[in-house]
């Protein structure tokens, strides 16, 4: 267990620097820097430019700004965001919240439903359901977030008016967050219907962002049933005279969800993209919008801290998908 | 009344090629207590026709039969909850590869005390003493230590005897074993028929062993079926079987035997099972058969009396030659 984590970590730093140095240099490539795009078409006085460069220290070569900013980062320093004078850092556990309520909720949404899809496709196998199901999945699979976002915004809350349109509740309910968690803060405030709306907000984005997770969860969840089902232990299970629900349930489930749970890992580092598109559709409050409104803003600490900030995470969430692998493998777990 | 009554049992598969019949009007019946042998090369049906029993067939499949009852109860028309209180219970079954027919998933003790759950109710604490108990008796040494391991933690021998135990949980009145030493080694093997044996001796459990080695005919069984392409073709006690076999295609298995080799050469009958598409219109065996005539060729053949073995022959052989053969010295010149 210590040697595959010090084997998996031992790939982690370059990994990291990597990704600092990739971001880094590609943000720069980007036309206009932070001072430009801030002046915008009334043009500034090239000396002023000047000036107001080396004070962010932009015009040293690129190579010494990125040492000075693997010196910061060393320290624990993200740097500090040009547009508003604050620590990266601080900025992005104050908006993380909002992302991982959505991930997680888009995530939930996804397992709950693709899950049980999966399993009711495979003992339907060749059946009508069967290719419902895996129709409609296919057609989740590759639906472009922008598009159903939109769609969606248009039919549930234009059209039919059951649902707000962005943001994470009315603004009406204000209270400070404890948590970060909407869903929960909103309950802790105790102030009456801030629940319900912090859930009404909620729902599309977590439809829009958890359709791609479910329907590769529902394909995945099948085809691993399906070959579970017919291994020698299923028919043990059987022979045994278990009921089917123990048999699917238990025997079949328990062995198919160890190539279910790797997938719902990847997904979930994918979501962080995803999230990034659903956050601006929905003017969701989160690290998305932060990031999209950063690029606007060419405002390269927060871009290069809050990109490397999101890797980290995702190559967390990977870490701890192998950790769970293995715990639900017992093979891997005696390191076989 | 036996405990085991199957009266012509016959089974057809859907296949993308049209119906195949891989079990065709066998019968057998099995007392309380009896160690009764199916015995025939691969492909003859033997496993497919005890899965019939079970109820462990594929939905491919369409069972059919005149009678088929355990223990007074028939088999053929009952409900799925009825068959498993029999199944598992009274009536248990153990396969050919033990390395996959235990879950991967789940620990030896969890395996066998969840039988004892589902079919006796018992606590835990009782299901623990008596997967002990059943450890024990297959003789796996320090059983405490085993509840906890996993499968893949096992040899081949070892998962037999697991196996066995949670056949042997709730004391079963019978007990199919498909192939139970063929996936083993030779030395592990004999230990595991030595344990059948003896199980059967301590419990009285009756036993249908499947195979297709005569020389485990030889060791363990009191009564004999020989299944070729899906049909009985000859049944009688294994002593009188081994010494005046009936059925060309017993004497053949026989002749095959290491210790009744002759030559330097270990015999083996040409030729292979005929399969779903190339089966002979006449008897089956007719192209293998070293007596064969245009008869056979032709005719299928009939059923002979208990005193020839029910043999399924033209020609049923008394001492080695054929009985009513146009040339009574058929077969010498190509035996010798
Ligand atoms: N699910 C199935 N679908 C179609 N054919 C099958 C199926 N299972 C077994 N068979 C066929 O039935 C025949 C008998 O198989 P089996 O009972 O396994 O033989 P044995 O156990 O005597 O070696 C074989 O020809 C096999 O190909
Ligand atoms: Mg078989």
């Amino acid at each position: 267990m210590l040697s595959f984590l010090i084997r998996r970590l031992s790939v982690v730093v370059p990994t990291f620097l990597a990704i600092a140095f990739l971001t880094f240099v590609a943000i720069r490539l980007v036309p206009g820097d932070p001072i430009e795009v801030r002046t915008g078409e009334r043009g500034i006085a090239p000396e002023r430019l000047a000036l107001l460069r080396h004070e962010l220290g932009l015009d040293r070569p690129v190579v010494v700004q990125f040492l000075d900013y693997l010196r910061g980062l060393a320290h624990g320093d993200f740097g500090v965001s040009i547009s508003t004078k604050e620590p990266v850092l601080r900025e992005f556990f104050t908006l993380f919240p909002a992302t991982l309520e959505l991930a997680l909720a888009a995530m939930l949404f996804a397992v709950i439903l693709g899950v049980p899809i999966g399993v009711v496709a495979a003992l339907k196998r060749g059946t009508v359901l069967d290719y419902a199901l895996m129709g409609t999945a296919l057609a989740g699979f590759s639906m472009p977030i922008f598009w159903w976002g939109l769609l969606l915004i248009l039919f549930f809350s234009v059209d039919l008016g059951w649902t707000p349109v962005s943001g994470r509740i009315d603004l009406l309910y204000y209270f400070e967050p404890v948590t970060g968690f909407m869903l929960i803060d909103s309950l802790l405030s105790d102030q009456d219907g801030a629940f319900l709306s912090a859930l009404a907000h909620l729902v599309l984005p977590t439809i829009v962002l958890g359709t791609i997770p479910l329907a590769t969860i529902a394909r995945m969840t099948r085809s691993a049933m399906l070959e579970v089902l017919s291994e020698d232990y299923v028919r043990t299970a059987r022979a045994k005279g278990m009921p089917p629900f123990r048999v699917v349930g238990i025997h079949a489930l328990r062995n198919a969800l160890i190539p279910v749970v790797t997938v719902i890992g990847l997904q979930t580092g994918m979501l962080m993209g995803g999230a990034v598109l659903t956050e601006h559709i929905f003017a969701w409050p989160g690290i998305g919008s932060w990031l999209i409104e950063s690029i606007e803003r060419r405002d390269y600490p927060v871009l290069q801290g809050g990109i490397l900030l999101v890797s980290g995470l995702v190559i967390l969430i990977n870490l701890m998908v192998d950790l769970a692998y293995g715990a639900l493998n017992p093979r891997i777990r005696h390191g076989r | 009344m036996p405990l085991l009554e199957i009266e012509e049992l016959s089974v057809d598969f859907k296949t993308s090629a049209g119906p195949f019949r891989a079990v065709d009007g066998v019968s057998l019946a099995v007392e309380a207590g009896e160690i009764a042998a199916v015995v025939g090369e691969s492909g003859s049906g033997k496993s497919v026709a005890m899965l019939a029993v079970m109820g462990l067939l594929p939905w491919s499949a369409t069972v059919s039969a005149k009678r088929l009852a355990f223990d007074g109860k028939d088999l053929l028309g009952i409900a799925p909850r009825q068959r498993r209180r029999i199944v598992g219970r009274d009536l248990a079954m153990i396969f050919q590869e033990p390395m996959t027919s235990l879950n991967p998933c789940f620990t030896v003790g969890w395996q066998i005390g969840e039988a004892l759950a589902v079919h006796l109710g018992l606590s835990k604490a009782e299901r623990r003493a008596r997967t002990l108990e059943l450890l024990h008796a297959v003789g796996i040494p320090a059983p405490e230590r085993r509840l906890a391991a996993f499968p893949h933690q096992l040899s081949g021998g070892m998962s037999q005897r697991v196996m066995i135990a949670m056949a042997l949980a709730c004391r079963p009145k019978l007990i199919i074993a498909d192939e139970p030493t063929t996936a083993l080694d030779v030395t592990i093997q004999a230990q595991i028929l030595d344990l059948l044996v003896r199980l059967r001796d301590e419990t009285g459990t009756a036993l249908v062993l499947i195979t297709h080695d005569m020389g485990v005919v030889a060791e363990t069984a009191e009564r004999v079926a020989v299944h070729y392409a899906g049909q009985k073709v000859e049944e009688q006690d294994v002593r009188s079987l081994f010494r005046d076999p009936h059925h060309p295609y017993t004497a053949a298995l026989l002749a095959a035997l290491p210790e009744r080799a002759t030559g330097r050469m270990l015999p083996s009958i040409a030729g292979t099972v005929p399969g779903a598409f190339d089966r002979p219109p006449g008897c089956l065996f007719e192209p293998r058969c070293r007596f064969a005539t245009a008869r056979c060729r032709d005719k299928a053949p009939p059923r002979q009396g208990a005193i020839a073995g029910f043999a399924l022959c033209h020609y049923p052989l008394a001492e080695g030659r054929p009985v009513g053969h146009p040339d009574p010295d058929a077969g010498r010149e190509r035996a010798a």
